[in-house]
């Protein structure tokens, strides 16, 4: 075996939101690192496809809606025990903030902070964390005060993520869990198909980018990789930014 | 659907520009005060008033205030 820090042979990692963009590169390059992986997502047959994509044997699919507490409790209940959690599951919503309503707020903040911390809050409960285990919170630069127009309610819920990941990595240190986050600012996976802005406006976009294009979903995974390897041991409480550096305009 | 009801809820996204400035001809993407933004206003409004989904294509297709009441009475 050739020697390599960042291998995830022998762990065991369930990745949400794995049917597409994000998630299924996290996917995909954790059982290229040697994982075994419980896919979770609300469509078996794109789930399906991250698996054709997939090396090696023996990964698993759980099929759950994550803002219903019944299929929580599936996933819980049907997870193995794992040596790593990815919790990247999400939706954006761009919207002016006067236009924002109760719905709204609740949809965005369903998806993006109350499943994924209750999620991990149950996996913790229910012992199936291993020693050692990494979780990875999939956030953004919206998490970091990154500030893009009509995103209060993503940033809200991003920011919200960030802060729950760093009360949760002291309270878990102690049982030797740790809790990181990775912050991408904008990648190209379809999130923005809706069409709210044009093909022009994105292209024009990349511009503000120092590496003059949006990232790709493995680039996003490799940081999870990392983070979710023993090479990543004595790291937690760390939010990790990847951004083509957008940010340093 | 009334095109003058279009205009008022089209013209109450502004705050700068006068109320006379927006009629149907108006073509709104040389207003001063016409930003990505406000896009993104008008495409929340349409979406509240009339329960229309309109897009960044519909907004770059439309000239005048009257082509996007067009097209969104055409979805109604």
């Amino acid at each position: 075996m050739a020697y390599n820090p960042f291998s995830l042979e022998n762990k065991t990692i369930l990745v949400t939101g794995a049917s597409s963009g994000i998630g299924r590169a996290i996917a995909i390059e954790c059982s290229k690192m040697g994982a075994t992986v419980i896919l979770s997502g609300r469509n078996e047959q794109r789930l399906q496809e991250t698996i054709s994509q997939m090396q090696g044997k023996n990964h698993k699919i759980i099929v759950a809606d994550l803002t219903k507490k019944e299929d929580r409790d599936l996933l819980i209940e049907q997870s193995p025990n794992l040596d790593g959690l990815v919790n990247n599951a999400g939706l954006i919503k761009t919207l002016p903030f006067q236009f924002i309503k109760y719905a709204d707020l609740e949809e965005v903040m369903s998806v993006n902070f109350t499943a994924p911390t209750l999620i991990s809050a149950a996996l913790v409960k229910k012992k199936k964390l291993n020693k050692g285990s990494s979780v990875v919170f999939i956030s953004s630069i919206a998490g970091l005060y990154g500030v893009t127009a009509a995103n209060s309610m993503y940033a809200a819920s991003k920011c919200a993520i960030n802060g729950f990941a760093k009360n949760m990595a002291l309270d878990l240190a102690g049982k030797n869990i740790r809790v990181n986050t990775v912050n991408p600012a904008s990648v190209e996976t379809h999130i923005y198909d809706e069409g709210i802005f044009t093909p022009e406006q994105l292209e024009e976009d990349t511009k503000r980018y120092p590496l003059k294009r949006y990232g790709k979903p493995e680039e996003v995974a490799y940081a999870a990789v990392y983070l979710l390897s023993d090479a990543a041991a004595w790291v937690t409480g760390t939010n990790l930014l990847i951004d083509g550096g957008y940010t340093l305009n | 659907m009334e095109l003058q009801k279009f205009i008022e809820n089209f013209a109450a996204q502004f705050d700068e520009t006068d109320a006379s400035e927006f009629a149907a001809g108006t073509e709104f993407k040389t207003l001063s005060e016409w930003t990505s933004l406000m896009a993104l206003s008008v495409i929340a409004m349409v979406d509240d008033e009339y329960e229309v989904a309109v897009k960044g294509n519909d907004i770059k297709t439309a000239t005048t205030i009257e082509d996007l009441f067009e097209i969104v009475k055409s979805r109604m």
